[in-house]
């Protein structure tokens, strides 16, 4: 008999009656199923959206930088707003699947295939504000370090926006192999039930002809459990060095030391708001409620108070640092934020980040669906407000007050940012589609200890005295 | 590589494939593989294999890295094209980290995962022979090796008794090919 299960306080992971062969029939059948007339509804608007993304692209690499809103007091607008924004959603995926594998929080198993899939995506559409922000996007290979014919000139290997360029692109490569290493066998177990040629052929192809020996599943956890120690210092850096494209300048506001733990918590924070976001769709439309159960749920919600909350104490920090300091320069910064002419993005934020997620304290809200599903929301506005009220209102007022602005977005400004929704939900949708979005391996692997029907069946023996159990296991011995 | 005849058992229950895989190891037959839909704890124990030293290989690229793009800066700005940046120094070790640091985590994990993909000897369209469709979905599978010492029928009755659902003989490729095998040997040994 089974006798290694979780404490009878933690709730199931796996709701109802489940075999392996269920929880494969579960996950995979919608795969081989064609979609519900949701998706295509859902992927042609993706499909639009990211279309209308192509088009402002092309219009300012056509016409140049000069099409958007920036100016020469606020260089950095939407386009590194939206960076920061993308990139933050990310860490969600990796805290999941690295950081919380190291510390064995079986909840994760049910959630950390669709999180990392979005931290992917994210990072993908993250990575083109910067790119077309160069303007002349056609060079924009200079920022990597080649052997070339201007010299060769290297990179400014001490700049942080090249720190940038090495973290966010190190972060998307160590994501997509830890992603696809765990999918591996997941395709095998598709391609081993696929009725049809084709699939049969392109899920072999994408399988590697994985067959699933001791040896190398004995590898794979290895793999897995060093990929999450590099991935867990390597989320961390990620956010760090973005804060460093700040902390490293003089600018009022941008200057201080609290940015880096500061970025990596409203990172964390933003991205479970966008799992929340992602899953409860998910879970409701392929019909997955068993596994990603309200404890799934709920345990999200934690720490989304948890980070908001912490986000929420580096805002009161900075403010008061601002005074601390007795630097009127800094003092000043805030007071504008505040006060000044975009005082409705720093309430915003602060209405949004700090006060809402306040709300769950309370366990009835935690476990609400449509409630967590509405704050995931508000949470990622309030998230785009902080990087907004960050950047551009710690720019549009600078030391010379004869080039004091006031900056708004253009339309391909906009534009970009809705393609960049465009492409984050077209790769999703094509992800719930062809790829099985919970880890099917990882999910049998919790069932006996974590399902709900052997759950049940330990109640027996919970009620048993130790004595009586001992005596009874001798008996059965003889 | 070669084309081998098997004595292949299925059981439905990890708690059914520990007995049976030591009853394999006392009982003298060769032992080909044991396949599992998801890593099942303690099997490699029960196997006797050994732990694996993938981590170990991890640990050397991330040195790898760690070299490679400190000695690269350095080279770059002491040697190559030194540039004054308000008049700091030229080996500006600090401000190395942050790109030390990726390039230490992006050798690891790149050449581990290569590393894997050798060891295990998979790769996009290489195949292997599954000896039941079911064995990456809920089935645990043990393959034996068959010899001119045993008969099938001794093989097939043995696990048998070892609680197996459902067992067969198989003529298969033992490792790896890449696309397609010689069906005529297969066809001989049949």
């Amino acid at each position: 008999m089974h006798l290694k299960y979780e404490s009878f306080v933690r709730e199931p992971l796996v709701n109802g009656d489940k075999s392996y062969r269920q929880i494969t029939e579960d996950i995979i059948s919608p795969i081989e199923r064609k979609p519900g007339r949701m998706w295509y509804v859902g992927f042609f608007f993706s499909i639009c959206l990211l279309m209308f993304g192509v088009f402002s692209v092309f219009w300012e690499v056509y016409w140049g930088i000069g099409v958007w809103g920036i100016n020469r007091t606020v260089g950095w607008g939407w386009d590194i707003t939206n960076f920061v924004w993308w990139v933050g959603i990310g860490h969600a995926g990796t805290l999941i699947s690295a950081i919380l594998l190291l510390f064995r929080q079986g909840w994760r198993t049910g959630v950390n295939r669709a999180a990392e899939a979005m931290t992917i995506f994210a990072v993908m559409c993250a990575g083109q504000f910067p790119i077309f922000h160069m303007g002349r996007v056609w060079d924009a290979m200079y920022v990597l370090p080649y052997p070339n014919t201007r010299g060769p000139l290297w990179p400014n290997f001490n700049s942080a926006l090249l720190w940038d360029v090495f973290a966010i692109s190190t972060y998307f490569t160590v994501s997509l192999l830890f992603w696809y290493s765990g999918l591996v066998p997941d395709f095998a177990t598709i391609r081993d039930r696929a009725k049809t040629k084709l699939r049969k052929r392109l899920y072999g192809l994408a399988s590697f002809g994985w067959t699933g020996t001791a040896k190398n599943w004995q590898r794979h956890e290895a793999l897995s459990l060093v990929l999450a120690g590099l991935s867990t210092p390597l989320v961390l850096s990620v956010h760090t060095i973005v804060s460093f494209d700040f902390a490293t300048s003089v600018i009022p506001g941008w200057h201080t030391t609290i940015f880096p733990p500061y970025f990596v918590a409203g990172a964390v924070f933003s991205g479970f708001a966008m799992v929340q976001t992602l899953l409860i769709l998910i879970r409701k439309i392929l019909h997955l409620e068993d596994y990603i159960t309200l404890g799934h749920i709920e345990a999200m919600n934690k720490v989304i108070v948890l980070t908001g909350s912490i986000v929420g104490v580096a805002y009161l920090t900075e403010l008061f640092m601002a005074w601390y300091s007795a630097v009127e320069y800094e003092q000043a910064a805030f007071n504008w934020r505040i006060l000044g002419p975009y005082w409705w993005s720093y309430w915003a934020m602060m209405v949004c980040n700090v006060v809402s997620p306040q709300l769950f304290w309370f366990k009835k809200l935690r476990r609400n669906i449509p409630f967590t599903f509405i704050m995931s929301i508000v949470v990622n506005i309030g998230m785009w407000f902080e990087r907004f009220v960050i950047i551009v209102t710690s720019l549009y007022r600078d030391y010379l007050p004869g080039s004091w602005t006031y900056y708004s977005p253009t339309w391909p400004e906009v534009g970009f940012y809705l393609g960049t929704f465009g492409l984050f939900f077209t790769c999703f949708f094509l992800f719930a589609k062809y790829f099985p979005v919970i880890a099917v391996a990882e999910i049998k692997f919790v069932l006996k200890t974590s399902g709900e029907n052997y759950k049940k069946k330990m109640a027996v023996i919970e009620e048993k005295t130790a004595e009586d159990f001992l005596h009874e296991q001798h008996e059965h011995a003889h | 590589m070669a084309i081998k005849k098997f004595a292949v058992a299925c059981y439905d229950d990890e708690e059914v494939l520990f007995p049976a895989v030591k009853k394999v190891r006392n009982s003298g037959y060769k032992l080909h593989d044991v396949y599992t839909p998801f890593p099942v704890h303690g099997l490699d124990q029960a196997l006797g294999l050994k732990d694996t030293d993938l981590h170990v290989a991890g640990f050397i690229y991330g040195l790898t890295g760690t070299a490679t793009a400190l000695g690269f800066m350095s080279w770059i700005f002491t040697k190559d094209w030194p540039v004054n940046f308000g008049g700091k120094p030229y080996l500006s070790l600090p401000a190395f980290i942050p790109i030390v640091f990726e390039l230490t985590v992006l050798f690891s994990a790149v050449g581990m995962v290569m590393t894997f993909c050798y060891l295990n000897q998979i790769m996009p369209g290489v195949k292997k022979h599954v000896f039941h469709p079911r064995q990456t979905d809920d089935y645990f599978v043990i393959a034996i090796e068959l010899n001119d010492q045993v008969t099938e029928q001794e093989a097939i009755d043995f696990l048998k008794s070892t609680g197996a659902v459902e067992t067969s003989v198989q003529v298969a490729e033992d490792s790896w090919w890449y696309g397609w095998f010689d069906k005529k040997e297969a066809y001989e040994l049949a």
